[in-house]
């Protein structure tokens, strides 16, 4: 980590560096473009992976602070920007044309904040409709209803997008750009269809059944998670780890609780952190196994998604018994975990440690090794390594492409360090190897609850936590591993037991903004097999 | 075997034994409609049934089987519910192409049961160039589906409706040509000549090689026809919601939803005619008392009992098979089935005038 | 009048007074004999098939592929049927939440399915807005957007409580009165016109 300091201050005098595990660098707006070249390009800083942009509003002040990651030093840093101009019209340098990403996590600050990115191709809210009046994430957000009423009529679109610039006067112009060209065939795929896994919507423009472009709308399952988390205690907003990606739901809820016990200085027992392995790695063959299914059922096989659903739900057989529900289990608390196993836990997780392999080899059967299902997926949506890096695409669809980009191994938590299991990589990144990369990191995930079964350690399941937990001032970052990437969360305290800031940066976002990329020039049909292979969860995009 | 002919020449006597010819005619037409319409109902009524508890079958569900014994009576109850609901009118359609485009989907279907043969002596019409014609009928089903698709003022509904053209016009040849080398094999195109030459044994083990490779082709070219699974693009759920019906509902999608299940029995009915036999019993040369015995069970059951294993085939492909997509659907079609038919066609021929056939 | 189906046992059933009311309110505005048993042929048949439209917006969602999948099979029922486009379905299971952003979506999918059509609203999102209640982009329930029949409460609601949901769905269509009287349509109509779509004519 120092050399890497030590090159971003030689380089810009003027930045102020915080903080050493993950080091926050501050820099004016100005030089913030040159410098953010500098930090993807400069081979002792490599910062080649933009995690998460978080917009923050400090009352005084608004700003973003960047997460950046190398792939090739495996580390971590924050960079912290004000921006300039008065709350009414705030603006920062887009950094769009450095990290592809940037451009989607630019709209969604734009939208939460108001603060405009200057040089951003597409200056549009993501997830809000285009009359919505204030930015939610503001302090000082008015969230009357009646400013922003339910309303049945059609939302109002535009066919133009919006670019900022900075004018030698340091006034902002703003010019207007049409998102399709005029003579486009453009079929509305979504809200509600049935392989959008969820409620996306791609505005698809068409040349017969090639697709020409694609223009990803979010925010129709928008809940806004992260202003709610913001009113209430930090037990609180852990149930709504459940109901994002909610096939991650015992990672996400790992995720939180590891962030405030690290934030809180709270140890937590051996036995627990064991059950939340355990529990994570659960999920992960249950998510898995509904992708296999919905995945197969949207190419058309129906049949595999009820020999899939078998398996999970003999998983979801297991969690409810420890748990008491089949979904959002609410299992993990600060401290440990809610109740302790049940009795037959492990004869239970033997069971289903003994049918996988045999059901792994079905699916590969019946669906793997057939022709069709081999024409529709091999060389279809290809995604390069760089393209992944530079979209952020995580999880197994980044590892798919060749990006060893597994949390667990690069960002070690937990007991994952002791445990032995490989990371699935492929090189292929079609979605081929997307499909064969889960089928793999079912049985990898096997491996890990076979290391664990036989040994849980004794103990306590739950430390004893003050009932009203406060965190004391400061920032923290972290990025784990859910079922579908890297999950990153962004927590602020300002000494009070409510999260100043609680920033969820999701995996599936990027999955979803990648979609126009890779598909264009691929057939209508295509769209089906790539959306599905990227894995999506809508919830988790929209929050 | 018994010849059921005898019905309907005492029909055709007793009512003209009281009546003029043309109203004996109009009469007995009007007889054959109703049974026609109500053999079709019903057929497509057990249908649906039959896909429903097969695809249970083999997805290890139990399928429908609370209403009714077994739930045999559940698609009686979604005709009840279909045929009194809403039919919902659009503004901006063409609203007479759109009204159309059912009936021609049904009426496709309904002309080519004419030709089938049901049993000994029992077809509609029996005239010389049956199978001809039957070919012909099936093929105005894709114009009611151009129709719907074009007509309903809907994106998703013309890319499916352009796409049942393409798949519809390309498998047709494959459909045509499989059926010409058939007809070689049996030198005539009238439905009752080829049954007629299945008497000793039927046309796939008469014809051996080329009658396999055709019966496989037919099967393929069948299920594309239908538009079922893997070829189910014109209605692929997962891309084009509903494709071309998207916008249809009661009844109208009623007549869609029913074509489909009596296409499959149409298909599958002359996969039967061409390759086992039509309603023929199965007859192995030599085997006197076996025969003898086959000839027992009634010519109905022989062709409708081929007809459903034949349809349990496509059934299957469709509930294991992930869908293919349109270039490659096309691909197949045109590099691959075309000219093996085309090649099989000239070893069929070549077979026959070497005398080379069972 | 009893009004149960072959699956479950009357006492079985959790609110009976609800449909005896409704029992009550068709027997008393009175019906002849040859209407009286036409009904009940129609709601024979309509009560034995409600196809959904396959809608979710999030984690009821799963819970309802669930509902299709072997081990609670909703085949049994003659449910599967899922359509995907609303003209041809006959209820929709609101299963997830409705946010500000989507209710002029879903709207526009209620008022495209063709009659008779029926709402389940599905979970503690879709009936008063659960866990998101105080979001600033969330729906307070969906009963002020569309008129609903049944309520299924939990979060997500098991599939055992989809299935109970749905049967009563089913009970209630079977007091239903297609010919004469005060029917669904009619009270359809009112709601509508509270709740009016502008640009839409119902």
């Amino acid at each position: 980590m120092a050399n890497i300091t030590e090159k971003i201050s030689k380089l810009f005098p003027q930045a102020v560096i915080e903080g050493d595990t993950t080091p926050v660098v501050t820099i004016a707006n100005a030089q913030w473009h040159e410098m953010a070249v500098a930090l993807r390009d400069d081979a002792d800083i490599k910062m080649d992976y933009l995690v998460t942009i978080v917009g923050m509003d400090w009352t005084e002040n608004l700003g973003c602070i960047y997460y950046l990651m190398s792939t090739v030093h495996n580390k971590i840093i924050g960079v912290k920007v004000l921006a300039e101009g008065d709350r009414n019209q705030p603006h920062i340098a887009s950094v769009a044309d450095v990290w592809a990403v940037a451009v989607t996590y630019e709209r969604e600050v734009y939208d939460f904040f108001g603060i405009v990115f200057t040089g951003n191709p597409d200056m549009r809210r993501l997830f809000l409709n285009i009359d919505w009046v204030g930015y939610p994430l503001r302090k000082d957000y008015d969230q009357d209803p009646s400013l922003n009423p339910i309303s049945t009529e059609s939302e109002r679109q535009s066919d133009f997008t919006d670019v900022y610039t900075v004018d030698a006067d340091g006034k902002l112009d703003k010019q207007q750009k049409r998102i399709f060209e005029k003579e486009d065939f453009v079929v509305n795929i979504g809200p509600q269809h049935p392989a959008t896994h969820g409620v996306l919507r791609f505005r698809t423009a068409v040349d017969g059944e090639t697709i020409k472009k694609i223009d990803v709308y979010c925010g129709y399952i928008h809940r806004g998670i992260e202003k709610l988390c913001e009113n209430l205690a930090y037990p609180q907003t852990l149930h709504f780890m459940d109901r994002m990606d909610y096939f991650s739901a015992h990672n996400y809820h790992h995720a939180l609780c590891m962030l405030i016990e690290k934030a809180a200085g709270i140890e937590i027992s051996r036995r627990a952190q064991v059950i939340r392995v355990m529990m994570d790695e659960l999920s992960r063959i249950a998510s898995h196994c509904l992708f296999i299914g919905t995945y197969c059922m949207d190419l058309g096989a129906t049949t595999m998604l009820f020999y899939t659903l078998r398996v999970r739900e003999q998983i979801l057989d297991i969690m409810e018994k420890t748990c008491g529900a089949r979904m959002t289990f609410n299992y993990d608390c600060i401290g440990g975990v809610m109740q302790d196993l049940a009795p037959d836990f492990v004869d239970d997780v033997k069971a289903l440690l003994a049918v996988i392999p045999k059901n792994l080899k079905e699916y590969n059967e019946i669906f793997t090794g057939n022709v069709i299902a081999k024409n529709r997926l091999v060389g279809v949506g290809h995604l390069t390594r760089e393209d992944a890096i530079a979209y952020g695409v995580t999880g197994p669809s980044g590892r798919a492409s060749g990006w060893a980009c597994d949390m667990r191994k690069l960002q070690p938590y937990s007991i994952y360090p002791e445990l032995d299991f490989e990371e699935v990589v492929a090189t292929e990144g079609d979605s081929m190897a997307r499909f064969k990369c889960r089928l793999r990191e079912i049985e990898e995930s096997a491996k890990i609850l076979a290391q664990l079964v036989d040994n849980i350690p004794d103990g306590e399941y739950c430390v004893k936590v003050p009932k009203l937990l406060k965190l004391p001032v400061g920032s923290w970052f972290q990025l784990t591993e859910g079922c579908r990437g890297a999950f990153g969360l962004y927590l602020e305290s300002d000494g009070s037991a409510k999260p100043y800031r609680l920033k969820i940066a999701p995996p599936c976002l990027p999955q979803a903004c990648v979609v126009d990329h890779i598909t264009r020039g691929q057939k209508i049909a295509d769209l089906i097999t790539i959306g599905g292979s990227l894995d999506y969860i809508v919830p988790d995009i929209d929050r | 075997m018994q010849d059921l002919s005898f019905i309907t020449t005492w029909l055709d006597n007793s009512l003209r034994s009281f009546m003029p010819g043309w109203l004996t005619v109009t009469v007995e037409c009007l007889l054959i409609g109703v049974g026609l319409l109500l053999v079709y109902a019903l057929l497509a009524l057990f249908y649906i049934y039959y896909e429903r508890k097969l695809c249970a079958a083999f997805q290890c569900r139990l399928g429908p089987n609370r209403v009714g014994p077994w739930g045999l009576l559940q698609s009686f109850a979604d005709m009840f519910k279909m045929l009194i609901k809403e039919i919902i009118h659009l503004n901006h359609i063409d609203r007479f192409l759109f009204g159309l485009a059912p009936y021609l989907v049904i009426i496709a279907s309904m002309l080519a049961f004419a030709v089938l043969p049901w049993g000994n002596g029992l077809q509609i019409i029996n005239f010389n160039i049956g199978i001809f014609f039957l070919i012909a009928v099936s093929s105005i089903g894709v114009l009611g589906i151009l129709l719907a698709g074009w007509s309903s003022n809907n994106k998703f509904t013309l890319i499916g409706s352009l796409r049942s053209g393409a798949q519809m016009v390309s498998y047709e040849l494959s459909i045509g040509l499989s059926v010409i080398t058939m007809v070689c094999l049996a030198g005539t195109m009238s439905v009752e000549g080829i049954v007629a030459e299945q008497q000793d044994l039927w046309f796939i083990f008469k014809g051996h090689i080329p009658a396999l490779i055709a019966f496989v082709i037919y099967m393929i070219a069948g299920t594309a026809e239908t538009n079922r699974g893997p070829f189910d693009l014109p209605e692929a759920e997962s891309e084009l919601t509903a494709g071309y019906h998207t916008e249809y509902s009661g009844m109208h999608f009623g007549f869609f939803y029913l074509a489909e299940y009596l296409n499959l029995f149409i298909v599958s009915g002359v996969a039967a005619l061409l390759f086992f036999g039509g309603w023929m019993p199965l007859h192995i040369p030599g085997w006197d008392a076996f025969n003898h015995i086959m000839d027992y069970i009634p010519s109905v059951i022989w062709f409708l009992g081929k007809a459903f294993v034949l349809s349990f085939v496509i059934i299957w492909f469709k509930w294991t098979f992930p869908r293919l997509r349109i270039d490659q659907l096309l691909s197949l079609e045109w590099k691959y089935l075309l000219p093996i038919n085309l090649v099989n066609l000239v070893l069929m021929v070549l077979i026959i005038t070497l005398n080379w056939h069972f | 009048m009893e009004v149960t189906t072959k699956s479950m046992p009357y006492e079985a059933w959790k609110d009976n007074e609800y449909i005896e009311s409704l029992v009550k309110e068709l027997q008393e505005s009175g019906t002849n004999v040859i209407v009286g048993s036409l009904d009940k042929l129609i709601n024979w048949g309509r009560s034995n098939s409600i196809w959904p439209l396959t809608f979710a917006t999030s984690c009821c969602g799963i819970e309802f592929v669930s509902l299709g999948a072997a081990r609670f099979d909703m085949a049994r029922f003659g449910w599967e049927v899922a359509r995907s486009s609303p003209r041809q379905a006959d209820f929709m299971m609101v299963a997830g939440t409705i946010v500000n952003r989507m209710v002029p979506v879903f709207r526009r999918l209620y008022d495209q399915l063709a009659e008779p059509k029926y709402v389940i609203a599905c979970g503690s999102c879709a009936i008063s807005g659960g866990p998101f209640r105080n979001s600033y982009h969330v729906a307070k329930g969906i009963e002020d957007i569309v008129p609903v029949d049944v309520f299924v409460p939990g979060c997500p609601p098991r599939p055992e409580a989809m299935i109970y949901g749905i049967m009563q769905l089913s009970r209630k269509i079977k007091v239903e009165r297609f010919f004469g009287g005060v029917n669904r349509q009619e009270k359809l109509k009112e709601f509508l016109a509270a709740h009016p779509v502008d640009g839409v004519e119902d």
